[in-house]
């Protein structure tokens, strides 16, 4: 499959002010960080997890517990995917009983990861409530599931695809939109 | 990524990069193992069966564990209480077993090449639990996972396996799985019990316990096979202890710590002495609970995707 260049959606700039705003938005509507607790999703979720952790420092001056969820033993397409993928490692050091779990991750598209998320979830525990903050929304759900916290809206096409890009993993903060151009699919 | 077969007959000629990526799986399993709730849901639907023809307790619960780990559902069969008894040979039962609709079998049987020849004739996936004196590749997998949780690398790395190297099916797997890795291998045992020709496996041999400790970081004790005391091998099982048991002495003439591994069951006393196999760099029990992440790691790469081209 080729896919050519079309817009770049974020910036590194933007991405700066869009973790800052998710970071005063989850304070804000939560009235605080008590009982909350931040699970970024691997791979990209991790780290947008985790900075938006080193804002809500900044602002609160206290941590928050984080920990990393991955999701693939829980996905619906284990069967019918043509490429099997890597387990990653699931790091959750707390326990989630009534904790205000705030859900990371880059992009919401389907709903499916985040599905596959939330019954992993609840195989750790009973949390108080669940909440979601994603860097882009692009649309296209699958099933009932919202955002809380968004950073960009993005309305997409199907046969578009949004990259996220993020210095920890690809050397660059920035997230860019492509399209097919044909090839094989 | 996925492995280059969708069967595990042995170690024999795998690439490293399968046994990474076994590996690094069977890491992410591990961590299922320590949750409140130890399942995930990846292989609902999946059926499994426990072909074992030989008695087992540690593989066949391991196995069993993994599977229901993983939401397949097992299904056992032990030879003893079977058809077997009315004389059905082994490829008529898998056959039948496999026109219930299953997915997966996993086989331990006395003979060398039994799971080979199944998949001669089956379609599911086979895992080799053991082939007579032959391979027993979940074994060395999960032994290469504990060494790695206590040696970074396997370059520069001397692993010693003493016992009975002749009808062990343990060490002709690590051997094979070590040597894919990069670590040395020296055996040790009595010249009756080391099979001819097997250092062009490109092993090196001992027959002095001493000089091996002495070179070794890893040292694996294999099981004396008490049920085969009839045809003897050496005089004694005081003897052997004598000149090939691991023991306290032994080791504290090493100028450093090595770590002790035994495929288990132990014969306290005979192969390794009972302090040894207690001792702070004994690590016994977590090759026993990484088994468990091990198999995990094998069905779920076995299972899933459909990119697997097929080998054998």
């Amino acid at each position: 499959m080729d896919f050519k260049f079309k817009a770049k959606l974020i910036t590194s700039d933007d991405y700066k002010r869009i973790i800052t705003r998710l970071a005063h938005e989850i304070i804000e509507k939560n009235r605080g960080i008590d009982d909350l607790v931040i699970i970024g999703l691997r791979t990209r979720g991790a780290f947008i997890a985790d900075r938006i952790l080193q804002k809500i420092k900044e602002i609160e001056g206290t941590d928050v517990p984080t920990g990393y969820l991955d999701v693939t033993l829980y996905r619906d397409d284990f069967r019918t995917r043509l490429k099997q993928p890597d387990v990653q490692v699931t790091n959750i050091p707390f326990q989630i009983d009534e904790k205000i779990i705030v859900l990371v991750d880059d992009v919401l598209f389907t709903g499916r990861t985040i599905r596959a998320a939330l019954d992993a979830l609840m195989d750790y525990g009973r949390p108080a409530k669940i909440m979601l903050a994603v860097l882009i929304d692009r649309g296209h759900r699958e099933l009932p599931i919202k955002a809380d916290f968004v950073g960009k809206n993005v309305p997409t096409s199907i046969g578009e695809e949004v990259r996220v890009k993020i210095n920890e993993v690809d050397g660059e903060d920035c997230v860019n939109l492509v399209e097919q151009t044909g090839g094989d699919n | 990524m996925a492995l280059k077969s969708r069967h595990l007959l042995g170690l024999e000629g795998i690439e490293r990069n399968d046994i990474e990526l076994i590996l690094n799986t069977a890491r992410s399993f591990r961590e299922v193992l320590d949750r409140p709730i130890k399942k995930v849901p990846t292989l609902q639907g999946q059926t499994v069966v426990n072909l074992f023809y030989e008695s087992s307790t540690r593989t066949r619960i391991s196995f069993e564990l993994a599977e229901k780990r993983l939401s397949a559902d097992a299904v056992n069969f032990s030879s003893s209480t079977s058809s077997v008894k009315k004389g059905e040979t082994l490829v008529d039962t898998a056959r039948n077993i496999e026109a219930m609709k299953i997915d997966t079998i996993v086989i331990r049987h006395s003979s060398p090449g039994a799971p080979h020849l199944l998949t001669k004739y089956l379609d599911s996936n086979i895992i080799n639990a053991g082939d007579g004196a032959h391979e027993h590749p979940t074994q060395a997998l999960l032994d290469l996972l504990t060494i790695s949780e206590h040696h970074p690398k396997f370059e520069g790395l001397t692993v010693g396996i003493v016992g009975d190297i002749s009808h062990s099916r343990v060490a002709l797997s690590n051997i094979h799985g070590l040597k894919a890795m990069g670590a040395k291998i020296i055996l040790c045992g009595p010249s009756t019990l080391i099979p001819r020709e097997i250092d062009k496996l490109g092993v090196d041999i001992s027959y002095n316990i001493d000089e091996v400790i002495e070179n070794v970081d890893v040292l694996m004790a294999l099981r004396i096979q008490l049920e085969r005391q009839g045809t003897s091998f050496f005089p004694s099982l005081r003897e052997y202890h004598n000149f090939f048991g691991i023991t306290r002495e032994r080791l504290e003439k090493a100028n450093k710590p090595i770590t002790i591994m035994h495929p288990g069951p132990i014969n306290r006393g005979v192969e390794i002495s009972s302090d040894v196999a207690d001792s702070e760099h004994s690590v016994i029990l977590d090759q026993v609970t990484n088994g468990v992440a091990i198999r995990m790691s094998v069905l779920y790469l076995l299972s899933g995707g459909q990119n697997v081209t097929e080998q054998n």
